[in-house]
């Protein structure tokens, strides 16, 4: 029990440190890796969640995100090359 | 020679199913799942086969081919550990010891599939990250601490460990 | 005992999670905060799987999490691919420290002409 506080707390701080680097990004690169690393840092949140509660469809949550994540990370790369996101 | 490439993206659409639904275990509507797994993939493999390219899923099978291929993913764990010891040393070194620049190297596989491997496990091996491959073979790679410019030193320190299993394994 | 080994694999995979998330903080540029982030967070979430199917053995979470790790290890560096590439293109350069950049050149052809004056140079951030 005390370990799973442990955890959640570790998760909960990289995802602060992730929103300080989105926050202070000094370019948009900086802050498109953020949110890119952001989305897989929340699959880990799934995973404990399902890990600990035992339900599974927690862990299709968890593929489902994975596949969006990489999506928007994709379309955020169109975006910066210059392009449409249409192409 | 397309119903071998038909085929071998249906098995691996029915296995993708087979991992997300379960079907092995006694429970009610076993039969019904396989088959609506199987008419499902079918129809998808179908529709697939007009927009994928050809030779992309071309590729042969032998024992042999995998059994090359089980050695590249043992080492590509080995020194997926090993690089993560490594970028952790690096973050938590009070002088954050790097010493990054891009380099370029050439690589001598041709199959498509075996490209992306290779670009996916050089990005995930350590300190360095692939920045572009153009289609005649240079790749560009973010290194974190250039040990030489040499195209020798680079191409056997990051390309050469597996190089040499995925050109068994596909080419 | 394997609930004890699945605790293991657990905090390994959440102590790599925190120190790629450390150096997406420390890092000075975006190529090595990418580098940091992808491989780092990629290990925590395969290791958090890991513990997953050895915990619940061969059961439907075990076959759901060997597909999310599949996907994981072909998706991440996809997009980290992408994002350095997209981040060269829209003109952000290396930092101070670098030692040598060939991609500036554009073209193999053009960068093998061209002299390269920079020389490996050991210094300390």
């Amino acid at each position: 029990m005390f370990y799973d506080v442990l955890f959640l707390l570790a998760l909960i701080a990289s995802v602060s440190m992730c929103i300080y680097r989105i926050g202070i990004g000094p370019t948009p690169p900086d802050r498109s890796v953020a949110i890119d690393v952001l989305g897989t840092v929340m699959v880990g949140f799934c995973v404990l969640s399902a890990l600990k509660t035992g339900n599974d469809f927690y862990l299709d949550v968890a593929l489902a995100w994975t596949l969006i994540s990489f999506i928007g990370g994709l379309s955020l790369a169109k975006f910066l090359e210059g392009r449409r996101f249409d192409e | 020679m397309c119903l071998k490439i038909y085929l071998k993206f249906f098995f691996i659409l029915l296995i993708c199913w087979a991992l997300l639904v379960w079907p092995f275990q006694d429970s009610p509507g076993i039969i019904e799942k396989w088959l609506l797994g199987i008419l499902v993939c079918a129809f998808i493999s179908y529709l697939e086969l007009r927009n994928v390219s050809k030779n992309s899923l071309h590729f042969p099978l032998s024992p042999l081919r995998l059994y090359w291929f089980i050695r590249f993913i043992i080492k590509f764990a080995y020194l997926m550990v090993i690089a993560n010891l490594d970028v952790a040393y690096r973050v938590m070194h009070p002088d954050l010891p790097i010493n990054p620049g891009i380099v370029m190297v050439k690589t001598e596989l041709k199959h498509p599939l075996g490209r992306l491997m290779l670009a996916n496990a050089i990005t995930l091996t350590p300190g360095t990250l692939v920045v572009e491959m153009t289609d005649d073979g240079y790749l560009f790679i973010h290194w974190i601490n250039v040990i030489s410019k040499e195209e020798n030193i680079i191409k056997k320190t990051i390309v050469l460990p597996f190089e040499i299993y995925l050109k068994k394994a596909f080419d | 005992m394997n609930s004890i080994i699945s605790m293991i694999f657990l905090f390994i995979g959440v102590l790599f999670i925190v120190l790629g998330c450390i150096g997406l903080v420390r890092l000075p540029d975006v190529y090595n905060r990418l580098q940091a982030a992808t491989k780092c967070v990629t290990l925590g979430i395969c290791g958090m799987l890991i513990a997953v199917m050895v915990e619940k053995g061969f059961s439907p979470m075990s076959g759901k999490a060997l597909l999310c790790m599949i996907f994981i290890l072909i998706t991440s560096p996809t997009s980290a691919h992408a994002m350095a590439r997209g981040a060269y293109r829209s003109k952000v350069r290396l930092c101070k420290n670098s030692v040598c950049d060939y991609y500036e050149f554009g073209r193999p052809e053009e960068a093998e002409k061209q002299p390269l004056e920079c020389e490996c140079k050991n210094d300390k951030s």
